[in-house]
């Protein structure tokens, strides 16, 4: 793959194993649903199911070592940035195994040897972490990207760190996943003005809105803002407008959304969406029934090395409250 | 002689000559002044604009920054100018700095430290006047420095610019013009967790930090020439790791001890610290008292100001109501 190549340069195969990072994220979160139902997954959980092309499509355009910043709903945001599927579902099973040794779970996913600073539980924290992580980009030639909701953007961290890495010049790109709710309530009715690319272009940031279900669309538009910032231009923003398939956690129904929005989002999925374009692309039906099968294999592989994986031992386990 | 405005300016230069991670940034810190303090004039002019700078006044953005900048490899100084402000900066230190290290399974921690000035006594009124060390108190992951001189401010700060955890430093308003000795060697480190004996006694135990360790050697020095008392001053330089064991053994000599804090006493660390000493060591103890600010918010007028904050007499006529004698005439 080429990080920085365009749609128009790049050959099909790119984008077919793009769909498969898209399907894995898919596959780990149907899986998720089905161990929380379990009582395998404790607590509780944010499923991004339908917005895989956001990750998907933002981390195709980053250099491995470029900093990401993910959300709660930030499955998808570990696994498109590099994190091991299976030190993932462990992490989310609790396991010793897991990315964080079970420390974690899945609101606070760590993964430093792939650039992932984090994922945060308070919202607009990834978008001040990622404003620190370009302070440090910056001296290496790197950019930090921060992944937040459309909720966010009333957040005091959207509109301070926004004016902060705009004036300072760092290498940030800011990236706005707007699934038009926050938790539930509708974006529309508690953010004023309505357009939240309107708001970062008022601290003179060169932002975008983008189908956030296009693949091809997020990944162009990425590629553009990765290269400003790294370029030395300064921060860059992008709207990526996407929906989530189920509600906000797993307390969480999602019944308040009117059936004939979720049937014109499920029509928009971003996996279809992607196959179809595959197929215009002239890859043919097997090469993706091919992805597919492996996808599944890893994710089917994941669970089953998570579930024989052992809980981590209170007794044995000796945390640190400090750093040496 | 080293002033302590001087001692801070010096540790955060030498620091930074010492490390090339070491950045420093915040509101007017960079300017020519060098802060509302006049802490640290000159240091952008030495290390360029890259590693020293103004920030707006952001104080969500300076810490969120300062904690994103700490996990992915640079030693961030930031100055949160008053105490007080430290309410817009709780999130990025208590849920994600604090507990980087714990949360991430030690794959890193969040170096970084965040310097204010603190504490009353100046007429700033209840807004710019308190010592928010004890809102941090409970914070698994957090260290808490309140150096007591210029001496101590420099090896502290020192110390927890090179510590690889989260430092909440504190700097007394009414420090800063202190001069006094500077450390015996320019360099010297003083680690975090170590309490040290300001001034030994046989007869009670006075326990501070910040400014409380200057007010209570003053006390002392005047318990011992009017009463013949011996007090034995220490300062615990940190409040988080709270150093039990030095206290504990000045308390199996002196069998008194008296916690001086700048603040309420109700959650405070001066009963918290009671606490702990009672629970291990209450057969050693005769009497254990604290002396606190009262339960309200720190008053603008001098007059409700100097009564609110106890200083040197007041810690002197508290030993000796205890002790049961009378002021000297």
């Amino acid at each position: 793959m080429t990080v920085g190549a365009t749609a128009s340069t790049e050959a099909p195969a790119a984008y077919l194993d793009r769909y498969g990072a898209m399907l894995l994220i898919r596959l780990f979160e149907t899986e998720m649903q089905r161990l929380f139902l379990k009582g395998e997954v404790h607590g509780t959980t944010h499923l991004c199911a339908g917005q895989e092309a956001v990750p998907v499509g933002v981390c195709s355009a980053l250099e491995p070592d470029d900093y990401l910043a993910g959300t709660y709903r930030g499955h998808g945001h570990a696994l498109a940035k590099g994190t091991d599927p299976d030190a993932l579902l462990a992490e989310m099973l609790g396991r010793a195994t897991g990315v964080c040794g079970g420390r974690a779970g899945s609101m606070n996913v760590i993964d430093v040897e792939h650039g992932l600073i984090g994922c945060f539980g308070i919202v607009g924290g990834s978008i001040a972490a990622a404003t620190g992580a370009a302070l440090t980009a910056k001296r290496e030639g790197r950019v930090a990207v921060a992944m937040f909701g459309d909720g966010a953007t009333n957040h005091g961290y959207f509109h301070e760190c926004l004016n902060f890495a705009k004036v300072l010049g760092l290498p940030a790109v800011f990236v706005c996943e707007n699934n038009f709710y926050g938790e539930f309530t509708p974006m529309l009715k508690v953010t004023a003005g309505g357009d939240i690319t309107a708001r970062a272009a008022a601290y003179g940031i060169p932002a975008r809105t983008v189908d956030g279900n296009d693949l091809w669309a997020v990944r162009e538009a990425a590629v553009e803002a990765v290269r400003g910032a790294r370029a030395g231009e300064g921060p860059r923003f992008l709207e990526c407008q996407t929906y989530r398939h189920h509600g906000h956690s797993k307390a969480d129904p999602g019944k308040y959304r009117p059936p004939e929005e979720v049937e014109r989002w499920l029509a928009h999925d971003p996996l279809n969406v992607a196959r179809e374009r595959l197929r215009q692309l002239g890859v043919s039906d097997d090469e993706i029934a091919d992805v597919e099968g492996m996808i599944t294999a890893r994710i089917d592989r994941a669970v089953e090395n998570a579930l024989a994986a052992p809980y981590p031992d209170p007794v044995t386990e000796h945390a640190t409250e400090f750093a040496p | 002689m080293l002033e302590f405005r001087q001692a801070i300016r010096e540790a955060i230069i030498e620091e930074m000559e010492r490390d090339e991670s070491v950045v420093f940034f915040g509101e007017d810190v960079a300017a020519e002044q060098g802060g509302v303090f006049a802490v640290t004039p000159g240091i952008q002019e030495r290390f360029g604009a890259e590693r020293v700078f103004d920030t707006p006044i952001s104080e969500l953005a300076i810490t969120g920054a300062a904690f994103g900048a700490a996990v992915t490899g640079l030693r961030p100084i930031i100055e949160i100018m008053f105490g007080d402000f430290m309410g817009l900066s709780m999130d990025s230190l208590i849920n994600q700095s604090a507990k980087y290290w714990y949360l991430s399974n030690e794959q890193r921690s969040a170096p970084l430290v965040v310097r204010s000035a603190v504490g009353g006594g100046g007429r700033f009124g209840a807004i710019h006047s308190q010592t928010h060390a004890t809102w941090f108190q409970s914070v698994p992951g957090l260290k808490i420095a309140f150096p007591s001189s210029p001496a101590e401010a420099k090896g502290l700060l020192k110390g927890a610019i090179r510590d690889d955890n989260p430092v909440i430093f504190l700097e007394h308003k009414r420090l800063y013009s202190v001069k006094a000795p500077g450390p015996d060697e320019p360099d010297t480190v003083i680690p975090l967790g170590r309490a040290r004996i300001a001034r030994p006694g046989r007869d009670v135990t006075v326990v501070s930090a910040g400014k409380g360790v200057p007010d209570a050697l003053a006390a002392a020095e005047r318990l011992a020439g009017e009463h013949g008392i011996d007090a034995e001053v220490i300062d615990l330089r940190t409040l988080r790791p709270l150093d039990l064991d030095t206290v504990l053994a000045s308390v199996s000599r002196t069998h008194h001890v008296l916690a001086v804090e700048e603040g309420p006493a109700t959650g405070g660390w001066a009963a918290g610290l009671l606490g702990l000493v009672a629970e291990h060591a209450l057969h050693d103890l005769d009497d254990a008292w604290l002396l606190t600010t009262g339960e309200l918010p720190i008053p603008y007028s001098p007059t409700l100001e100097d009564a609110f904050i106890p200083g040197a007499e007041a810690i002197a006529a508290s030993v000796r109501e205890r002790a049961g004698v009378a002021a000297a005439r």
